[in-house]
């Protein structure tokens, strides 16, 4: 194949740099560019073959304002978590700890077995184990030789 | 100066490195968020601490630098892998500078649900006295 050269004004060349360094801080402020507000909680999920196991960290909620469901391929975490309740005449020096009501969904990579999930929270981690559904296991085909 | 979040946050802050120390352990480290407040008389400081136990949590007085030392240990479940994760899970540290009007060897610290609490209650001495005003 053959290049056809042409003979580039300088302006073009100008044109070039230009681009290039317009390229470059839209990829570096990109990061923040598409930075959303992050939802609360945080959640980290592991996966296996067969299970999933989702965990957040939520630290000062207690155990029964956590609420988890699955329905369908859908699991949906939601609590509140509350302020401390100060008697009267208390004052804050210092408050960087958020309080309120949180909800938050994840879709699932595969349907779950909902009978057997399990979940467990220990000192303000949530664990959330959920073993896929037998159905939609991966199964092994045995190669026959003919 | 008063920091005020209303909103729960994810990102964790982590601890910038001092030039002369450096971490022995190979983990990241977070200051944890806290609130401050004063009850009648002590103050109650309460950090964050998602992951650490009583056991797992050390609470120093050096001086006047009260220093809070949390270790977590990073959980790594069997056969499964990290598929998504939108947290990192570390040690947490921090300090305060404490006023001489707090009395030492009274401090309790609880932990309840990855939440610590540190009551701090104030000295005799700087307990505020009201003095009655006599018709003279």
């Amino acid at each position: 194949m053959m290049y056809r050269r042409y003979r580039l004004s300088p302006m073009w060349r100008e044109m070039d740099r230009l681009q290039r360094e317009m390229t470059r801080m839209f990829d570096e402020f990109s990061p923040f560019r598409l930075r959303v507000a992050p939802a609360y909680p945080a959640l980290n999920v592991w996966s296996k073959d067969d299970a999933l196991l989702v965990t957040a960290e939520l630290p000062g909620v207690s155990s029964e304002d956590i609420e988890v469901s699955v329905v369908g391929e859908t699991l949906t975490l939601s609590g509140e978590r509350k302020p401390d309740e100060l008697k009267n005449g208390a004052r804050y020096h210092r408050q960087e700890r958020g309080y309120g009501k949180f909800s938050r969904t994840l879709q699932l990579p595969f349907p779950v077995k909902v009978e057997d999930i399990e979940a467990s929270f220990r000192n303000g981690v949530l664990h959330i184990y959920m073993p896929r559904a037998e159905e939609d296991r991966p199964r092994k085909i045995a190669v026959k030789t003919a | 100066m008063t920091e005020n979040v209303k909103t729960m946050e994810v990102e964790k802050q982590e601890v910038t490195a001092t030039e002369d120390t450096e971490r022995t352990r190979d983990c990241r480290c977070f200051v944890p968020r806290a609130d401050i407040y004063e009850v009648d008389d002590q103050i109650v400081i309460v950090a964050d601490v998602p992951g650490a136990d009583e056991n797992s949590i050390e609470v120093t007085l050096e001086k006047n630098i009260l220093t809070i030392n949390a270790y977590v240990e990073p959980i790594a479940p069997e056969g499964y892998s990290l598929a998504f994760a939108e947290y990192e899970v570390g040690d947490y540290q921090r300090s305060f500078r404490l006023s001489n009007e707090i009395d030492r060897d009274k401090i309790q610290a609880t932990v309840k649900d990855g939440v610590l609490r540190l009551y701090l209650p104030k000295a005799a001495s700087a307990l505020t006295r009201k003095i009655s005003v006599k018709a003279g």
